[in-house]
């Protein structure tokens, strides 16, 4: 029995995650080092590497800064009612519940060029949709929850005691939260960061509705293998996939070594 | 006291800041879909939620969602079960191989997918020869929405069968019941909170699914187009009043899911 139940677990996962992952490896070497490198090198694949770099870094800075800050609110603050902590804390996870789609169109039909304040903004020459602001905002939109929900507990867990001593003795703000409250919730903050870097590496729907996929202009790592797809260009896809593919088991790795390291 | 002064005003601006940006981005988004999609009126979004082509996208979805959970379900408890309860060499691999799904860009994984069923592929001319398609039909869809809702449930039910004192699954024995008796019987209600909200939010994921699952489902309307296709077809064809009335009913589904998840755990908890 004990055997049988191990065998099927192992084919499941061979079947559901290993086999994907092989495959798309061995496709991106269908046409030899020369199509792996020149899928890679393209330079609308590097243009849209660059831009996926650059709305990780953006989104992950942001929304662990804004993390933090917000589940220490939700968790300590005083000034707020416990009965808004709560609606608060649930209005959290919206995002985990919007499609990216509508994510995406979200941002279009507020800030879009039709809108009065996309018009607005657009005269004095800011561009949100079909430009990089407003990739870079529906990434924020769709990672909000993740370092919250990470750090959240362990704020609730460790309680105030110790920072209210410090604050007894004297400490400023600042001090207390860098000296008692960060050593605790540290490997938390890692991990929600980790996950964040992974979703926004990977976000696909919002972005595609809001950036219009333009190529050269706001044209994603992901947007990109998509539109590959579409034009039946699969070795290159292939070898962009790749990448992303690599990178997400990295931090998979990543993401277990923090686990480690949190309850260790 | 200038010092205090100014601290207080240093901490009215982190509030403030924190607060707003948490309102316009969260908060006033989603107000604002369903203002929009209300604002031409109930008549015009009764109009556009009943096109023949919406309402099949969203039936087809709701029902693809269900049976990729179902699924879901039973693998998971499989795995979750045998990857807390046995020990065998391999078992941290693919104990960490479980969040993949998470990790990896959907749209990677719609294309993985798509390579491994595509017509070239081994089981895509297998299944040619055996008479049936999957890729661009329906089965893929499935696969899609099973693969990227793959740790839900086995996530929700880790924990409780961690939680699990084996001292009732020992009476159970000692009392004389066979071990899948046991199972049924102690185990199974034991986990089936795990399980059920593994499951409702494997669910939800899956209505909302987009990246894995465009690449693969071939998008014929009627057939194999799915709601999110569909909102993203309706947003590139400039029909932004059909998108968002399609929009509001997907998202009124997930958001009920999600409060009733988040009602069952804190009831659980509170117990």
């Amino acid at each position: 029995m004990r055997r049988l139940w191990i065998g099927l677990t192992c084919v499941v996962f061979a079947l559901l995650l290993g086999a994907p992952v092989v495959r798309i490896a061995i496709g991106a070497w269908s046409e030899g080092w020369e199509g792996f490198r020149h899928g890679l090198t393209r330079p609308e694949a590097l243009h849209a590497l660059g831009m996926t770099a650059l709305i990780v870094v953006v989104v992950t800075v942001v929304n662990t800064a804004f993390g933090v800050l917000f589940s220490l609110y939700l968790v300590r603050a005083a000034w707020l009612r416990e009965r808004m902590k709560r609606l608060l804390n649930s209005i959290v996870d919206l995002p985990f519940a919007v499609s990216p789609v509508i994510g995406g169109l979200m941002i279009v039909l507020l800030l879009g060029p039709e809108t009065a304040l996309g018009a607005m903004l657009e005269r004095g020459g800011i561009q949100i949709a079909y430009a990089l602001p407003g990739m870079i905002l529906a990434t924020l939109f769709v990672t909000f929850p993740l370092v919250i929900r990470e750090v959240m507990p362990v704020l609730q867990e460790i309680g105030s005691q110790q920072e209210e001593a410090a604050s007894t003795l004297g400490a400023y703000g600042w001090t207390t939260f860098w000296r008692v409250t960060w050593p605790s919730i540290r490997w938390s903050v890692v991990y929600g960061v980790v996950l964040t870097v992974a979703r926004a590496l990977g976000e696909f729907g919002a972005v595609l509705v809001v950036s219009g996929n333009i190529m050269f202009k706001t044209q994603t790592a992901t947007t990109l293998v998509y539109q590959d797809v579409e034009n039946f260009n699969l070795a290159s896809a292939n070898a962009v996939a790749l990448v992303l593919a690599a990178g997400s088991v990295g931090l998979l790795l990543l993401m277990e070594w923090a686990k480690s390291r949190r309850e260790g | 006291m200038s010092s205090t002064l100014q601290s207080r005003w240093w901490s009215w601006g982190f509030r403030s800041a924190v607060m707003l940006y948490f309102i316009l981005l969260i908060v006033f988004p989603i107000l604002g879909i369903y203002g929009y999609s209300l604002s031409a009126g109930l008549a015009a979004f009764t109009e556009n939620i009943t096109e023949p082509l919406a309402w099949k996208a969203v039936l087809l979805t709701v029902k693809l969602a269900f049976v990729s959970t179902m699924i879901n379900v039973l693998i998971g408890t499989m795995a979750g079960w045998v990857l807390i309860r046995y020990r065998f060499p391999g078992r941290g691999l693919l104990n960490s191989l479980v969040d993949l799904p998470f990790a990896l860009p959907t749209a990677v994984a719609g294309l993985m997918i798509l390579l491994l069923l595509g017509p070239q592929s081994v089981v895509g001319q297998w299944a040619e020869q055996l008479g049936f398609s999957i890729l661009f039909h329906q089965p893929a869809i499935v696969i899609a929405m099973v693969f990227v809702t793959f740790p839900f449930v086995i996530r929700a039910v880790q924990p409780l069968l961690e939680e699990m004192d084996g001292s009732e699954e020992e009476a159970a024995y000692t009392m004389g019941a066979t071990k899948a008796k046991t199972f049924v019987r102690v185990i199974l209600p034991a986990m089936l909170p795990g399980i059920a909200s593994g499951a409702m939010l494997a669910f939800s994921r899956a209505l909302a699914e987009f990246g894995a699952v465009v690449l693969v489902a071939g998008n014929i309307p009627g057939k194999t187009l799915i709601a999110s296709v569909y909102i993203f077809g309706e947003i590139e064809s400039d029909n932004i009043t059909g998108a968002t009335a399609v929009s509001v009913v997907l998202l009124t589904f997930s958001l009920l899911i999600l409060w009733l998840v988040n009602y069952l755990q804190s009831r659980r908890k509170g117990v």
